[in-house]
């Protein structure tokens, strides 16, 4: 029980994939001002940013609406995030070895803090956070299959093996799954998949600062914001450790080996960091037809190319 | 009928950086209506102008805007140079266009780059703002200012450009011309911004006229208007140069007309500047002893648009009437054309792509209740209000 505990507070659950969330955000951040000519915030700026929200700032409740929800929202998204960084770091540093179908439970763990943002905005009833709340809602229902044949198409690549303990063995023992066509287009499926999970432009309509004004939680404030924050920071290293579990070999901890370990995620969350430097936002309907027709046609081509053994 | 939401775009937003409403009544995500209201920034320039000199009035109306700072005294020193009827020289003419088309490039990048903030894109924002920080540099070496230039007066200009300063002035503007490259190819190629741009607010041929829109949003959509064109005013008649049309009348084709207006004005500055070559320095202002009885009507071609003036003189030192127009007042009509029927994402970048300039717009506006009838106070009084309420308590204070 103990361990347990340990395992879901300090390592490697909420203090230390926020952490290094946090410093993946910096990182964002900071290559984002390069590309753009600016200077860019000090490391720390990241935990600056959290602890004036969490300590220092009010948090003021919406007028009209529920606070109890509201404010149960970001907790939630918390819960979600960490619990499902538990399931995939797990194995992942290979502590423990999961269980058989632990893979649907971390996909089913992952929507968690997006329908918590829902939930929470649709609470404070601000008209420009149901717009928010309805384009998150669209959204999620876009990417979701295609995450899903993402999972699937991972899980023929390793012969029906639903646990993603034995998914980064297979790997380790063979050769990554990213070294080959269908592996490539996977990559792809799931790059995108994650950035919209992230809802970093060109997918941040829930968001879309000038137009709705952070949308989904232009509500929120002090503590209840910081938790969200919280939230995206553990997302933002979570996402990327998925992907680098299922397709690239997940990590070796001994050795030269942890540097690699840290360049692939630094390498993951360039290019999420690129992608979303380099458009504009999309509008919520091509967003759906971008999933639900093309990466969709994407991913069912790579499992395709799977069945056939390329 | 559906039950509509309103969702509101200010006073305060994002999307605009001056205060302004407008009331999007959506159903869903579409647009099903829109009302705005103005007259939060209301400044009295028209009654201000009466109690000022000829003179003062130049810097008064230069800080109606803040981006197109030259383009109102621009119209005020043709409709002041109307009733006098004076001819300047042929250096303050060339020193005035090239004043103009600066801002002209200046502003356009700006718009390029708030345009990609709306989009989402904030690489081009601050790509585009920082190409445009050459501009305010040169503005800086020939008039001391980045902004708010003071460079017009009555019969000619403040300040010369000495011939040293124009082999500096060829060179940045080489430069400028060569970061236009690099954005306009970003920004013209880049297939998202197609998919986000094209066919997204499109006023027709036929909605312009009705509108009497002006400025890039009615080059846009085909209308060849073009005030520097058309009533032809400083050096614009003695350089070679085309009016940009598109005529897809889409955000688009507004972001391809202004980008395209940016080459046609470095190249009327690198004529001007040829132009300021040949004729002698120093010869800036004529001398003007009086404004006699009349009245005067100027026109400019501002970034945006039209700028009228409308000037009553009674042989005073100060106007005795002065009235103004903005481009934004008629180009923010349009909005009931461009912005009906579309999804939210779309409408907010429709009401950037006119580059909207509400300050210049601002008009006093009364308010009265429903329900009662009752007049709601407005800014001017609730300041007398304040003031009121100011010496009360100082009398208070000393009082007690």
């Amino acid at each position: 029980m103990a361990v347990n505990l340990f395992y879901f507070l300090v390592f490697p659950g909420l203090l230390f994939a926020a952490t290094v969330g946090a410093f993946l955000s910096w990182f964002d951040r900071k290559i984002t001002a390069r590309v753009q000519f600016r200077k860019g915030p000090p490391l720390l700026q990241p935990f600056y940013d959290f602890f004036k929200l969490l300590l220092v700032k009010e948090t003021i409740l919406p007028k009209h609406g529920s606070p109890v929800i509201f404010l149960l929202a970001p907790v939630l998204s918390v819960f979600g995030a960490t619990t499902a960084g538990i399931f995939i770091l797990l194995p992942l540093f290979n502590i423990t070895t999961g269980f058989r179908g632990d893979l649907l439970v971390i996909f089913y763990l992952l929507t968690i803090p997006s329908f918590s943002y829902i939930i929470g905005s649709l609470a404070s009833a601000n008209p420009l956070a149901a717009v928010g709340g309805s384009r998150e809602m669209k959204l999620i229902l876009s990417y979701e299959l295609t995450f899903l044949l993402f999972i699937a198409g991972v899980i023929m690549k390793c012969g029906q093996e639903f646990n993603l303990y034995t998914i980064i063995q297979t790997q380790q023992e063979g050769s990554p799954f990213i070294g080959s066509i269908s592996g490539v287009l996977l990559f792809i499926v799931g790059i995108f998949c994650i950035q919209a999970k992230l809802a970093l432009v060109p997918f941040d309509m829930p968001e879309a600062e000038a137009e709705i004004t952070e949308g989904i939680f232009i509500e929120y404030s002090g503590a209840a914001y910081a938790l969200i924050k919280l939230a995206k920071y553990i997302m933002l290293f979570i996402l990327p450790a998925f992907l680098i579990a299922l397709l690239m070999n997940g990590f070796k901890l001994e050795g030269i080996n942890i540097l690699w370990a840290v360049l692939k995620v630094i390498m993951v969350v360039l290019i999420l960091t690129l992608i979303r430097n380099t458009n504009p936002r999309i509008k919520i309907k091509q967003a759906v037809n971008f999933f639900l027709i093309w990466m969709n046609l994407l991913a069912v081509i790579a499992l395709v190319l799977i069945a056939f053994g390329y | 009928m559906s039950k509509k939401t309103i969702i509101p775009i200010g006073p305060y937003h994002p999307l605009q950086e001056e205060p302004e409403l407008f009331k999007l009544y959506c159903d869903g995500e579409i647009v099903k209506d829109i009302k705005w209201e103005t007259g939060y920034n209301h400044r009295s320039i028209e009654k201000l102008s009466e109690s000022k000199t000829y003179d003062q009035v130049f810097f008064l109306v230069e800080r109606i805007c803040g981006i197109c700072s030259t383009s109102h005294p621009f119209a005020f020193a043709n409709a002041v140079e109307e009733i006098g009827n004076i001819e300047i020289t042929d250096r303050a003419k060339y020193i005035r266009s090239i004043i103009g088309e600066l801002e002209r490039i200046h502003s356009h990048l700006l718009w390029v780059g708030l345009a990609g903030h709306f989009l989402g894109y904030n690489t081009v924002f601050m790509w585009a703002w920082k190409y445009r920080e050459p501009v305010l540099d040169l503005f800086e070496m020939i008039t001391g200012n980045r902004n708010s230039y003071a460079m017009f007066k009555v019969g000619g200009v403040r300040r010369d450009i000495e011939n040293v300063k124009i082999s500096i002035i060829r060179k940045t503007l080489s430069d400028i011309r060569k970061k236009t490259d690099l954005l306009a190819g970003a920004v013209m190629d880049d297939p998202v911004i197609h998919a986000r741009t094209k066919g997204v607010g499109i006023l027709t041929r036929q909605d312009v006229i009705d509108y009497a829109a002006v400025g890039p949003t009615a080059r846009a959509s085909g209308v060849a208007i073009d005030v520097r064109k058309d009533d032809p005013y400083a050096a614009y008649p003695l350089v070679n140069w085309k009016v940009i049309t598109a005529q897809a009348g889409d955000v688009f084709a507004k972001a391809e007309v202004r980008l395209l207006e940016m080459y046609e004005s470095i190249s009327i500055i690198e004529q001007c500047l040829n132009g300021l070559e040949k004729v002698k320095e120093g010869e800036i202002t004529v001398k003007v002893k009086e404004i006699p009885e009349g009245i005067g009507t100027g026109r400019a071609e501002a970034p945006r648009g039209e700028v009228f003036h409308f000037v009553v003189s009674d042989g005073s030192n100060s106007p005795a009437r002065h009235k103004i127009r903005a481009p934004s007042y008629v180009n923010i009509a349009t909005f009931k054309k461009s912005c009906i029927g579309q999804t939210i994402a779309d409408a907010t970048i429709s009401l950037a792509a006119v580059d909207p300039c509400y300050c210049c717009t601002e008009r006093m506006a009364v308010a009265y209740d429903i329900n009662s009838g009752k007049r709601i106070m407005n800014a001017n009084e609730l300041i007398d209000c304040s003031i009121m309420r100011t010496a009360e308590m100082k009398k208070n204070l000393i009082n007690n």
